[in-house]
Parts: C-alpha cells; sequence; structure tokens
C-alpha cells in the first residue's frame, strides 16, 4: 500500500461514489495506490481475505488511463418497498415520471439542501414480479428498479423515495431495502457499463 | 460485466441479524453492530461444549480496543469445543428499537442472544460502566437479580479492576473473578464443561458452588453481610460449608507463555484506540499510593524483549496496524527498555510503523526512549505525570519526582524538538490544601520560562492536565476521605486563575480538567458495599446510561438516587465518600484478597500522613507489602541479554494459505 507524503501518511485509497450508509451493493469501486506493482488477481485474494464476510473484492484491475470517478456516470438500483401495493407504487412513479422536476431537500455536510430529483433518473420501473426476492412473506410487496445519472448534489435512492412522497404521498410503511446492482458508464443506448472494462481491454492489448 | 458472486453472510441458527437490520438504518454509526471485524471469530454453535459471550460495558468504539476482553476472546476461541462472542452496549436510539421489536442484547460475532450462552463475562475497567451493564442483563431478557435467575440463564461474571470491589453490584452478578483473566477463564471454563456434562447435577446452585470451592471465583450469595447500628459493616462471612472464608486474586506468572492477543481485532468502525497493543510487564511496584492498577497488580512480571519483539511482527503482520504500543503501568521501568525502543526502532525505520511508549516516568532517560520511537519521523506527544503540584503532596501520594527534576526533564524535551509536552496531576488528594495545588502554577510558570530559556523560542507550549481524585480499594488511600465537589472545583478555578495571572506565560500553557462531582459518583461505586446497588439501580431505572461519558452523565440524576434510596439503611452519599474509615472498620472487600497484608496497607497509610517515601521492590529489599508470600509468587524481571534482530523486509502481499497461485 502506498501513502501520501508529509507529516501525517494517509494511504492512498480513493472510493468512488460510494452506497449511502445502510443500502446494501453489489458494485462498489476503489482505486489504490501500492509500492510496488503486483499481480492483480492476486491482490484480489489478499483484500478479499483481510475483509469481513460479505465484504466480497469481485476483481481488480491496473488502472490505466482516466480516473476511476470519471468513469462513473450512472448507477443502476433496485429498491424493495415491503407493504406498498404495487399498483400505488406505479401511480406515483407515473406522477414521478411526468413531472419536469421534483424538488426535494436533504441534510448534507454544508446543511440542509435543496435540488431536482427528477432530471438525473433516466429510468424508473416498477417491477412485474410480485415475488419478494429476499424474504417469502404474504404481504405484498413492491419493487422499484432506476438508473439514475451521477450528478453533484448526488441523487441517491433516498432522494427519489422523497420524490415520490412528494409528488404522490408515497410513505413506506416499514424501511425500504435499496440495494445497488451496477455502477459504471454510459453507452449511447443507457446500459451501464462495467467501469473496469476499459483497463480489462488494455490489458489484453498489453499482452498480459 | 462480471457477474455478482458476492457469498452472503451465513445466518446462524439462532442469529437474531434477520430482526436487527432492519433496525440498522435507523440509529447512528450502525456499522459498530455488525461484526465481521478482522480477527473476529464465528464458529459453530451445536460443537461448542462451553459459550461465553463477553461484554466490555461501553460503545463499540470503546470497548472494542480493550485488551482484556481481546486476550481472553482468542485464549477461549483457541479451544477446539469452546466458543466465545463479544457484546458491547448499544447505543440508547438503538436500545429503544431493541424493545419495541422484541430483539434482545446480542453478540456481535453472530448475532446471538446474549441469553443462549453458558457464560456472560463482563469486564469493568471502571466502576461508572454499571448501569451498562444492567442495560445489557435486561436488554438480554435475564433477571436483573441473580436471586431470579433459573437455570435458562447464562452465569453473570463480573471480571477486571473493578471486580476487587463487586459489592456494588453483588446483586445483578451471579461471580466475580480478582486478578488475571487467562488462566481464570480456563478453569471457570473446565468446571463448566464438566458439570454439563455430567447432566448439569444440582443446576444453577452446584454450578456457583463448584465454581466458589476453587476459592478464586467469588460467589456474593454464598456471602452474608451484617451491619452495625451506625451502618458500617460488622461481618461479612459465608453462609455456606464449603465456601471460602476469602476469595484470593488470580495472578498469570510468565508472561512470555501467554503471548496474546496474537491475533488484534481490527474495528470496522471508529473506535478510540487504533493500534497493536503490547502488554511489556504487568504489575507495578512503584507504589504510588492513589494508584489501585499498581496494587492490585503485584508482582511485576516482565514479558522478554524477544517475546516483545516476535508479538509486535506478527501482530502487525496479521493486522496491518500501523501503531504499536508498548503498554504497561510504567513502561519505562522495563529492564529492557533501552534495547527494546532501539531494536523495535530499527527494526520499523522507513516502514509507516511507527512505535508509542505511555511515558510517564519524569527523567531524561524517557525522552532519549522516544527520540529512538520518533525515528520513522513521527512524534508522538510526551506526558509527564507528577501527579502532585507540591514536593508534600508527591511524599504523600509516593510519587517521587522533584520538581528541579521535572523542569530538567521537560526542557530536554524542549531542546530536542518537542513543542508541546503535557503534565498530569490530580486534585482532591488527601491533606491537600489549596496551596498544594496553587503549586502547579508555579511548575507550569518555570518549565515555560526555561524552555523558552534554553531554546531561544517563544514557540513552546505544556498542557496541565488534571483529574479529580478517587479513593479505591486495596490501595492505602482507601480509608481516606473524598473532597467534596465544591472544594476542587473551587481549587481549580484558583489554579486557573493563578495560571493566567502571568498572561505571557499563561498564553503558553493549556489547562484542562474534569469537575468534581463524576469522582465524587465513582467514589462511591468504587468503595460502596451492597446497599450502593439500590442507588445503581434506581439511576438506571431513571434513565442513567453511559455514566463515563461526560455528556451522558448526571451528577443530580446519582445525588437524586442516593438520597431516594440509602437513608433506608441509615446511610448516605456523603457516609460513603467524604467519610474518613478508621483502621478497625470492617471494609466492605475485606473478604476479597488481593494479596496485599491489611496491616501494611494501613502502615502505607499512616507513612503517607507523615510524608514518608517508600521505595521500589525491584531495586531495594521487600518492604512486605504481602503479596509475593500470600500468593506464591515472585518478581519476573530481565534482562535476558538477548537483543532484537533486524527483521527480513517482508516484500509483495499476504495471501491467505493454499491460495498462492
Amino acid at each position: 500500500m502506498a501513502f501520501s507524503q508529509g507529516f501525517t501518511p494517509h494511504p492512498k485509497i480513493s472510493y468512488a461514489s460510494a452506497a449511502p450508509t445502510g443500502v446494501a451493493s453489489e458494485a462498489e469501486y476503489l482505486e489504490i495506490g501500492l509500492r510496488e506493482p503486483v499481480e492483480p488477481a492476486q491482490l484480489r485474494v489478499a483484500l478479499d481475505n483481510a475483509l469481513s464476510p460479505g465484504l466480497d473484492v469481485l476483481d481488480a484491475v491496473v488502472a490505466t488511463g482516466t480516473g476511476l470517478a470519471d468513469r462513473i456516470e450512472a448507477s443502476h438500483w433496485r429498491i424493495e418497498l415491503p407493504q406498498v401495493d404495487p399498483a400505488v407504487l406505479a401511480q406515483a412513479v407515473t406522477a414521478f415520471t411526468e413531472a419536469e422536476e421534483v424538488q426535494v431537500e436533504r441534510m448534507t455536510k454544508q446543511g440542509r439542501r435543496t435540488f431536482d430529483a427528477r432530471s438525473a433518473v433516466m429510468s424508473i420501473d416498477v417491477d412485474g414480479a410480485s415475488v419478494t426476492p429476499s424474504g417469502a412473506s404474504a404481504v405484498p410487496c413492491a419493487i422499484l428498479e432506476m438508473v439514475v445519472r451521477q450528478v453533484t448534489p448526488s441523487v441517491r435512492p433516498d432522494d427519489v423515495l422523497s420524490g415520490l412522497r412528494v409528488v404522490a404521498g408515497l410513505e413506506p410503511p416499514v424501511a425500504p431495502k435499496v440495494i445497488r446492482l451496477a455502477q459504471g458508464t454510459l453507452t449511447a443506448q443507457g446500459a451501464i457499463v462495467d467501469p473496469l472494462d476499459a483497463d480489462r481491454d488494455g490489458a489484453t492489448i498489453g499482452g498480459r | 460485466m462480471s457477474v455478482p458472486s458476492t457469498t452472503p453472510r451465513p445466518v446462524a441458527a439462532n442469529s437474531v441479524w434477520p430482526r436487527l437490520e432492519p433496525l440498522l438504518p435507523q440509529v447512528t454509526k450502525p456499522i459498530q453492530y455488525v461484526g465481521g471485524e478482522l480477527g473476529a471469530v464465528v464458529k459453530d454453535w451445536d460443537t461448542a461444549t462451553v459459550r461465553w459471550a463477553l461484554m466490555y460495558p461501553d460503545a463499540y468504539e470503546v470497548g472494542l480496543p480493550n485488551q482484556g476482553v481481546q486476550i481472553l476472546y482468542e485464549v477461549l476461541n483457541e479451544l477446539p469445543d469452546v466458543l466465545a462472542e463479544r457484546t458491547y452496549a448499544v447505543w440508547s436510539d438503538l436500545e429503544k428499537l431493541m424493545r419495541a421489536h422484541g430483539v434482545p442484547q446480542f453478540t456481535v460475532d453472530a448475532h446471538r442472544p446474549v441469553r443462549d450462552f453458558d457464560l456472560f463475562g463482563v469486564s469493568f475497567a471502571t466502576e461508572l460502566g454499571y448501569t451498562n451493564l444492567l442495560t445489557a442483563i435486561d436488554l438480554a431478557g435475564i433477571p436483573l437479580l441473580a436471586a431470579d435467575r433459573t437455570d435458562a440463564d447464562p452465569v453473570i461474571v463480573a471480571g477486571g479492576h473493578a471486580a476487587f470491589n463487586p459489592e456494588p453490584i453483588a446483586d445483578f452478578i451471579d461471580a466475580a473473578v480478582l486478578g488475571d483473566g487467562e488462566e481464570a477463564v480456563l478453569e471457570i471454563t473446565a468446571i463448566v464443561q464438566e458439570w454439563k456434562a455430567e447432566g448439569c447435577p444440582g443446576g444453577r446452585d452446584e454450578l456457583l458452588l463448584r465454581l466458589a470451592r476453587t476459592e478464586s471465583v467469588y460467589v456474593p450469595r454464598f456471602y452474608d453481610v451484617d451491619y452495625l447500628p451506625d451502618g458500617r459493616i460488622q461481618r461479612v462471612v459465608p453462609n455456606r460449608a464449603d465456601v471460602p472464608f476469602r476469595v484470593h486474586k488470580r495472578t498469570t506468572m510468565d508472561l512470555d507463555a501467554w503471548p496474546y492477543p496474537k491475533k488484534p481485532l481490527v474495528p470496522l468502525a471508529e473506535t478510540v484506540h487504533e493500534r497493536f497493543a503490547v502488554e511489556i510487564f504487568r504489575g507495578c511496584t512503584r507504589g504510588c499510593r492513589f494508584c489501585q492498577a499498581g496494587m492490585i497488580t503485584r508482582p511485576v512480571r516482565e514479558r522478554s524483549i524477544t517475546t516483545v519483539g516476535q508479538m509486535v511482527q506478527e501482530g502487525l503482520e496479521f493486522s496491518g496496524f500501523h501503531e504499536v504500543g508498548l503498554l504497561s503501568l510504567s513502561s519505562a521501568d522495563h529492564s529492557e527498555i533501552g534495547d527494546m525502543c532501539s531494536g523495535l526502532a530499527q527494526q520499523y525505520q522507513g516502514t509507516n510503523v511507527s512505535l508509542s511508549l505511555p511515558s510517564t516516568r519524569v527523567d531524561a532517560f524517557n525522552i532519549e526512549l522516544a527520540q529512538e520511537l520518533s525515528r520513522n519521523g513521527r512524534r508522538t506527544g510526551l506526558t509527564f505525570a507528577p501527579e502532585g503540584g507540591s514536593e508534600r503532596i508527591r511524599k504523600v501520594i509516593n510519587k517521587m519526582v522533584s520538581k528541579d527534576d521535572l523542569i530538567r526533564t521537560v526542557v530536554t524535551a524542549y531542546t530536542n524538538g518537542w513543542r508541546q509536552v503535557k503534565l498530569y496531576f490530580m486534585c482532591g488528594l488527601p491533606t491537600e490544601t489549596d496551596a498544594d495545588v496553587l503549586e502547579i502554577a508555579d511548575m507550569a510558570h518555570e518549565v515555560i520560562k526555561a524552555g523558552r530559556a534554553a531554546t531561544g523560542s517563544k514557540d513552546i507550549r505544556c498542557t496541565v492536565s488534571i483529574g479529580g481524585f478517587v479513593p479505591k480499594p486495596h490501595t492505602p488511600f482507601q480509608w481516606a476521605a473524598m473532597a467534596r465537589p465544591e472544594v476542587i472545583d473551587g481549587r481549580l478555578k484558583l489554579l486557573k486563575q493563578a495560571i493566567n495571572a502571568d498572561r505571557s506565560l499563561g498564553r503558553a500553557i493549556g489547562f484542562r480538567y474534569h469537575d468534581g462531582e463524576p469522582s465524587l459518583i465513582e467514589g462511591l461505586l468504587s468503595r460502596g458495599d451492597r446497599r450502593v446497588g439500590a442507588v445503581i439501580r434506581r439511576v438506571w431505572e431513571n434513565g442513567g446510561r453511559f455514566d463515563g461519558w461526560s455528556e451522558h452523565f448526571s451528577y443530580q440524576r446519582w445525588v437524586d438516587a442516593a438520597a431516594e434510596t440509602l437513608p433506608a439503611f441509615g446511610v448516605d452519599l456523603d457516609w460513603y465518600t467524604t467519610r474518613e474509615r478508621d483502621e478497625l472498620e470492617v471494609l466492605p472487600w475485606d473478604h476479597l484478597d488481593s494479596g496485599l497484608d491489611k496491616d501494611w496497607l494501613w502502615q502505607d497509610w499512616q507513612d503517607a500522613l507523615s510524608e514518608y517515601e517508600q521505595d521500589d521492590c525491584r531495586w531495594t529489599p521487600c518492604f512486605d507489602c504481602g503479596v509475593c508470600p500470600a500468593m506464591d509468587t515472585e518478581i519476573q524481571i530481565g534482562p535476558t541479554g538477548r537483543k532484537l534482530l533486524p527483521l527480513t523486509p517482508v516484500n509483495g502481499l499476504k495471501l491467505p494459505t493454499g491460495a498462492q497461485q
């Protein structure tokens, strides 16, 4: 691990677009600086081994070209809303998509801020499947899937939920379960591409 | 794009995780409740024959770094058929939600209900954790009073320094262990194992009896306390045959044979200490009369330089910590400290590892050591603890430092490049007057003056930090009267004025203090008897939690609870705190044997009052404090003559075994 220079050296590590506290994620990315070159596959194993169960390191590549932060353009989220009727959710989503903009409020480190939660949302759909993926139960559970662009201030899943409350008065009776499924670069068609793909291609060309 | 292939966290059969998880987004710092740290162990429930839940009764950020719990956790989990998990005090926001949703006190390792365990071990470094104990017991669904518990409840065992007088919590615990825990937990485990293998004959009562018969586990229910009409204790006697009149402390000898922690826990959430701590010796015979730790951990037992070196190397490799703390009650007193510091500094030169030594000894040698340790460029702070402001009061407390020594030492620090030193004192010591405390100002002024003269610079500072004195059991001051909070606060105010009387010097002096009120309550709890349990319970019922945190501690709540409960026994808060005891009074902990001879303690108390100093038995003849013959122990110190060898640099990645390719 490489460290910054100076009186109190810090490890060279930076997180791109980390998921908010309390949100599950299948796709977090970070950049670390190392003292010496290592085999990425071995680095993956070493890091995975040092981390807690459930914090799994899936892949590591040698960074080339642009920084990671520039490659994170959008996130794919899924929100499970237990005890919410999918039809009610669908109505709220329609109201949300039809709005030009939806102003929401959130406490940030800079204090209370008001911003638009609508324009960053590229797609937002109620999942047709009525079964709950995590934990079977007789109560209904609505599921929301959405792709949100990385903007400043960032629009988080809870901001979109606030937006649904603003436009349609949707109040989930229990805490929603939020999971990030993917994040990365956007294609022209609006698909999300693994931000490490560029480096993987580079490695192949380099003859590794 | 790679398909997510994350391994779901295995959920134990009796885990509360599915019910706890939905509550976590609603609380502050939820990460402190999830476990899974590097160094954490989750074992199979069904194959374990004895199961321990270990608690440090404070928040995760304070509790996780605790050495005692980490050591016992590791020692127990090394046994193939024994399981130990950790639990910490939950903050009030989670406590409220857990009550509303019926989630019991849980361990962070596998999120199992504490009530499912055979033993619930709680380590008390301070008495201010007592209310948190009650929260944990209650949240666990265990009856608050030991007398109401059944075979379905774990045996609650208290340990740590506060367990040397567990009487204030005697109603709430089933047992207490005095002294070193390493071997004690193994002995208790073996007794529980055997009793369970036999089919739990005689139930809980029989198990407690077997524990009590070891003569090193105190089971309060087997002792009756009789009181005199004036409120003092008449006697404490066993109410069962086979139960010893006195319970003795445990002493682990040969620390080289117990090189724990080997696999230190690496916290996920921020904690108060993020370093690998190695205890370089246990015990202290400097003889500071206020210091309970120094009295109850005798004799001095050193860990050898080579064991320390190996522990540092392996601990760092395992954990990835960047800081090593060489801990003990007076680290500069280790017989091999010079070679240890220079050897470790040499080994880690050019790396990110920084070494620290809690420095309390006031002499130039300490600065030499600190300089060795700062070779890597990082200067850790220097703290000196003269403890008392005047020469006279330092004789009373047996802290043998002269003013000249102190000034010379601090000036040496300044001339060696330190810009800032911290000086630690106490207020409210026995026989103390305003004049004793005001001398702290003179001392600080002279330190700055001499420092400016020696360095030719105005850019030097010192911080005067003052704590309130609390008389503790098993010390020569166990008979002493406490000063009232008003007296302490008044002296601190005078001192502040005196420091700032010279504005030029005052500007270079920082002043930090605690007011006298929390100390008085700590005094009530540390020298309390079983009747104080009613106060603790009332405070807890009225919402008292996290009393070690100044922002949560309420002096008024304690005063009110004492006023509501103690008069029924004919005593009050003052009776426990500001009252001086006489020689013949039966003290609540007299039946608990720390090895110290009570006659010697009394003599040392008299010596204190006549300002007579006592030397250290490591370098002068034995002064008969009683510990070694009573406990059949001896001083274990070096030097071994061995040195630390340069390390072969380890390059590359640390890979798990079998995953090299």
